[in-house]
């Protein structure tokens, strides 16, 4: 298994209970995608499994480890293990985009290799191929300050698809794109697990580009996991009780979504 | 669910800090006999003019500028020696004591407890290299080095040391520190974290506090020359003693012009690092 949950609950400080006893499992090579209300949790879950944030109570599994039984060493090999593609990019500013992406490596990287590359990048061809791979393949040596929110986006998922890492975790990571890049995006991160077999995990706010590239969906509400169907089972009905709290069903350029009686049809991938 | 607050809850808070800060500064005046009216008094207004009537005119013999461009030089250079210590001393130490760089924080993790005390220390150290005046640092090395800049280098090296690693830490801590526990998040180290993700949206602030800090060296090293440290506060001290205004004025003009300096420094560093 690539991810284990059992009851896995997190109580924030605050008292506010972000995530409600939620087990599930999730094979290595799969393809999941979270969907749910803003509030229901989706960003709490991915950095429970980016271990970012530790569990007030239940138990975590990933990669086959538990990360909070793992000494020091272990958990931060464990750490450069796991990808995560972060809503709002946390980079600096100032940063290039070469730097922002070969820092997905630093996990593997001795400390030498790090701040020699910060004198003159060790990996100009890796960050170009994989930030062509995002469409900005021009922008190696620009400064992440004069690329678009969208850009960013995609620097960090360049980032992410440079670290080659066995579990990629992804929080809504085309939230700032136009519908064809979106798609783009997904379909290079679908691309890039089922080539290189490992698992991805992706929060996406918007239901039809996670019905049509995902085989597994994962609806959540308040901290608790409502349904775990593939679309082909998912209907009208339970995607407007999923977002009951909000005005319509997100979906890109908020087009009405269309769930036919047979199943939503999932987009082909040819890799 | 937390029940919805009708009112602002941090209003009382706000009140009673209001207050409590007024009450703690109104006593500072007092105790200080503070009392702006004698400053408008005629008699006192009189003592203070006849006082800086003697630091004109300027002194500009030949001879004494070439002493003042040999001084001048002199307290550069310890002002400049004194930070690259400085340096030394509060790099490592501001890097141990930022919490933003703590890998145990994430979870909290293994060794949660070990870094928070392990913390403790090089705060304390922090602490003491800079609550010690520099003049009373100068006057223990002068001890071990005799007169001479070199005791001032060593004084400024140990307390602005002090003050760069607490200054730096905050800066590290303040603004965005996601950059940084992300990267440790995906297993980097502290240094390399702190190099990739720290370092870039710091550096600006870095750079002014440091050529600010300098500048106040250069200040600094005027109260070592007067313990014998050398330098323009050597000089100083010397046309003090002389009752010599002009010699003075020039000095003092020599100053202004190196904080000018300074100033000019910081701003073109600022635009090149922003």
């Amino acid at each position: 298994m690539s991810i284990t949950l059992e009851r896995v609950s997190l109580v924030h400080p605050n008292g506010c209970r972000a995530i409600n006893a939620v087990s599930c499992t999730i094979g290595v090579g799969e393809r999941v995608a979270i969907i749910g209300p803003s509030g229901a949790g989706k960003t709490t879950l991915l950095r429970l499994l980016a271990t970012g944030l530790r569990p007030t109570s239940g138990s975590i599994e990933l990669l086959g480890l538990d990360p909070w039984r793992l000494g020091r060493r272990g958990l931060r090999r464990l750490r450069s293990r796991i990808g995560m593609v972060h809503q709002a990019p946390p980079i600096p500013p100032r940063q290039r985009a070469i730097t922002a992406v070969l820092a997905g490596r630093l996990g593997q990287w001795p400390l030498w290799k790090a701040l020699a590359s910060l004198a003159y990048p060790m990996d100009i061809d890796g960050a170009t191929r994989v930030l062509a791979r995002m469409e900005i393949g021009d922008k190696v040596f620009e400064r992440c300050d004069r690329l678009s929110g969208g850009q960013l986006q995609r620097v960090s998922v360049a980032r992410v698809l440079y670290q080659q890492p066995g579990l990629i975790l992804t929080d809504e990571p085309v939230s700032a794109m136009d519908p064809s890049l979106s798609n783009r995006v997904i379909g290079e991160l679908n691309g890039e697990a089922i080539a290189r077999g490992v698992t991805l995990v992706a929060s996406l706010h918007a239901v039809d580009l996670a019905l049509h590239w995902f085989p597994r969906i994962i609806g959540m509400r308040a901290g608790e996991i409502v349904f775990d169907l593939p679309p082909v089972r998912i209907t009208d009905r339970m995607l407007t009780d999923l977002y009951a709290s909000e005005s319509a069903v997100p979906t890109q350029d908020y087009q009405p979504i269309d769930v036919p009686a047979a199943g939503i049809r999932r987009k082909p991938l040819c890799y | 669910m937390n029940a919805v607050a009708t009112r602002d809850p941090a209003a009382g808070p706000r009140l009673i800090l209001t207050i409590a800060a007024i009450a703690l500064l109104w006593p500072g005046f007092t105790l200080t006999e503070f009392d702006p009216s004698s400053l408008v008094d005629p008699r006192s207004r009189e003592a203070m003019g006849r006082f800086i009537a003697t630091f004109f005119p300027l002194e500009i013999a030949p001879d004494f500028l070439r002493l003042v461009f040999r001084s001048t030089l002199e307290t550069l250079a310890i002002a400049t020696a004194g930070m690259t210590l400085a340096l030394l001393v509060a790099a490592p130490l501001a890097l141990i004591v930022t919490r933003t760089l703590s890998m145990s924080r994430l979870g909290p993790g293994p060794g949660f407890m070990l870094g928070r005390v392990a913390r403790v220390p090089a705060r304390f150290l922090l602490m003491f290299f800079r609550s010690i005046p520099e003049v009373v640092w100068a006057l223990v090395f002068v001890r071990a080095v005799g007169l001479g800049p070199a005791a001032a280098v060593l004084a400024i090296g140990v307390t602005y040391g002090g003050m760069l690693g607490k200054v730096y830490s905050e800066i590290f801590e303040s603004g965005e520190t996601r950059t940084a526990s992300v990267l440790l998040e995906t297993g980097s180290g502290r240094l390399a974290a702190f190099f990739y993700g720290i370092w870039p949206v710091a550096l600006p602030e870095l750079v002014s506090y440091t050529v600010y800090r300098w500048e106040c060296a250069v200040r600094a090293s005027v109260i070592m020359g007067f313990v014998g440290a050398g330098g323009l506060g050597q000089q100083m001290e010397l046309s003090m003693r002389m009752m010599n205004g002009g010699e003075m004025s020039t000095i003092l003009l020599v100053f202004l012009l190196l904080v000018l300096f300074a100033d000019m420094v910081s701003a073109g560093l600022r635009k090149l690092t922003a």
